[in-house]
């Protein structure tokens, strides 16, 4: 018995408890949320979930959390954690004994100093109910800026374009999806946002964001205003450390935990968007990755060694992003390449290989409509796990099939 | 349901540990062959987000929804864990004169 308290009720949350369950644990699980929802991905939020679904789509129903004796706390935000009683603190002052602790708070949209508590035509997506709010803005006849060509924005973009609302875009640097996205693939993306009616403006530095309870306008370093009926800011995210930092852990980049997921407190461990931890395939360079596999892996493997296990991280970082037909997919990081080779799919589809200078496959990257990439990046990254050195002229062929390099 | 064999395709056109998508009457599927060169059929949609699993990998008796790696065993439509909780419908198959037939029930 005992009991395993979990703050933070998104996917990285709700997959421990559940995993924590499947393997045998039978000791109290409390699982505490800051929204007013059960967990929820939040991945369609600024995909097919803007385009009007509701309600959110649930991780699990009710009745799953109930049958797994899983007590969820909903709208219930965490205060403090006392280290040396081992409990967890609410708002309310109500005081929750753990033998394990998991943080799992995620991460926090990030936000233009001046605009925080600005006027409601000037919001961030992170949750079901920015969703909700920035649906309402969607529509033919509306104007909507988004600020950051991220993965958050130019999904927004793409389903404002579908929904018939016009849309600028404003990105800072010289070309959108600068962090992680090999440029010929960003190329594709801009190419066709602009072919949808994308107005897509890079290199253009704001200068400040003025908001009445009806517009609001966008003023640019060269003097430019943009006007829009909702201005939406997709700059990245902040890992939320504050309650682990208070309580005196170690934070780097995110509250910092060794390849077992455990912080610097052997009691508790923290895992998802809050957590910076050493990559192993990449020389045990410290990470945090914003990603909803990263945080199903991570959910995972917490609960194992929560009970025990001392399980390392071995799961190579896979990102994806859908926009229009199109969908993106990542595997591994492409930092320290050196050579980089094309493979051409058919539909236009294609994918980069990303190789250093040892000829290691590091990371690989692929672009096309519907799931044309899927197969070839997921095999890809078994080839990254397996720390493989395929042959580059072999990989440019498409009738190569990768899983006979896996087996070679 | 043995009565109503469909005839899907030759059996040579499915490669060893792979997966064709087959659509009848309105629905679709998804028929695979086994490493060890048996047919299975499943529904051709992942009971997750309805994504088409004829583009993901199929590995040893495992397909793999190409969108979000949710895995079920083809050969009893068993879900392998989230995100996919819902098992697979599966459906016989049989090999005839070098051609492979699904039961629809």
């Amino acid at each position: 018995m005992g009991s395993i308290v979990i703050v933070g009720a998104g996917e990285c949350g709700a997959r421990a408890a559940f995993a924590l369950r499947e393997m045998g644990y039978d000791g109290k699980i409390t699982l505490i949320g800051a929204e007013p929802h059960l967990p929820y991905e939040r991945p369609p939020l600024s995909k097919d979930g803007l385009s009007g679904q509701l309600p959110p789509k649930y991780v699990a129903d009710a009745e799953r959390y109930r049958v797994a004796g899983i007590e969820v706390l909903t709208d219930t935000p965490v205060s403090a954690i006392d280290r040396t009683d081992k409990s967890v603190t609410l708002t309310d002052g109500t005081s929750i004994a753990y033998d394990r602790l998991l943080l799992a708070t995620g991460a926090r949209a990030r936000t233009i100093a001046g605009t925080d508590d600005a006027s409601r035509r000037i919001r961030t997506l992170r949750t079901h109910a920015d969703a909700e709010e920035i649906r309402r803005e969607l529509a033919p006849g509306r104007k909507l800026a988004i600020i950051g060509g991220g993965f958050i924005g130019l999904e927004l973009a793409a389903t404002a374009r579908r929904l018939g609302a016009a849309v600028i875009l404003i990105e800072g640097l010289t070309r959108i999806l600068s962090r992680g996205v090999p440029e010929d693939i960003a190329a594709v993306v801009a190419a066709r946002h602009r072919a949808e009616g994308v107005d897509l403006r890079c290199s253009a530095k704001i200068e400040r964001i003025d908001a009445d309870e009806n517009c609001a306008r966008v003023v640019l370093a060269d003097g430019e205003t943009v006007d829009a009926d909702l201005v939406v800011i997709g700059i990245g995210a902040i890992p939320n450390t504050e309650l682990a930092a208070a309580a005196g852990l170690a934070i780097d980049n995110g509250i910092a935990v060794d390849a077992t997921l455990q912080t610097s407190d052997s009691d508790i461990y923290a895992a998802g968007d809050c957590c910076s931890f050493p990559l192993c395939h990449y020389g045990d360079r410290r990470v945090r990755l914003e990603a909803w596999r990263n945080a199903q892996d991570q959910g995972t493997l917490v609960a194992g060694n929560l009970l025990g296990a001392g399980e390392a991280i071995a799961s190579v970082p896979w990102f994806w992003s859908d926009q229009y037909d199109l969908t993106l997919q990542i595997a591994g990081l492409a930092e320290g390449a050196s050579t980089t080779v094309r493979r051409d799919l058919s539909d236009s589809a294609f994918i980069l290989f990303h190789l250093d200078d040892t000829g290691r496959l590091l990371s690989a990257s692929g672009i096309g409509p519907g799931n044309a990439v899927a197969r070839d990046i997921r095999l890809a990254e078994m080839l990254i796990a397996a720390g493989k050195r395929p042959d580059p002229q072999a990989l440019i062929l498409p009738e190569t099939k990768l899983k006979a390099l896996l087996a070679a | 349901m043995s009565g109503n064999w469909i005839e899907v395709c030759a059996a040579d056109e499915i490669d060893e540990e792979d997966v064709i998508r087959f659509d009848h009457g309105g629905r679709t599927f998804a028929v695979y062959r086994s490493p060890d060169d048996e047919y299975f059929a499943t529904d051709g949609l992942c009971t997750h987000e309805h994504i088409h699993l004829v583009d993901g990998l199929v590995m040893d008796d495992i397909i793999e929804c190409p969108k979000h790696n949710g895995r079920f065993n083809y050969k009893t439509g068993q879900a392998k864990g989230a995100p996919v909780c819902v098992n697979l419908k599966t459906y016989p198959v049989k090999v005839e004169a070098g051609s492979v037939f699904i039961a629809l029930g």
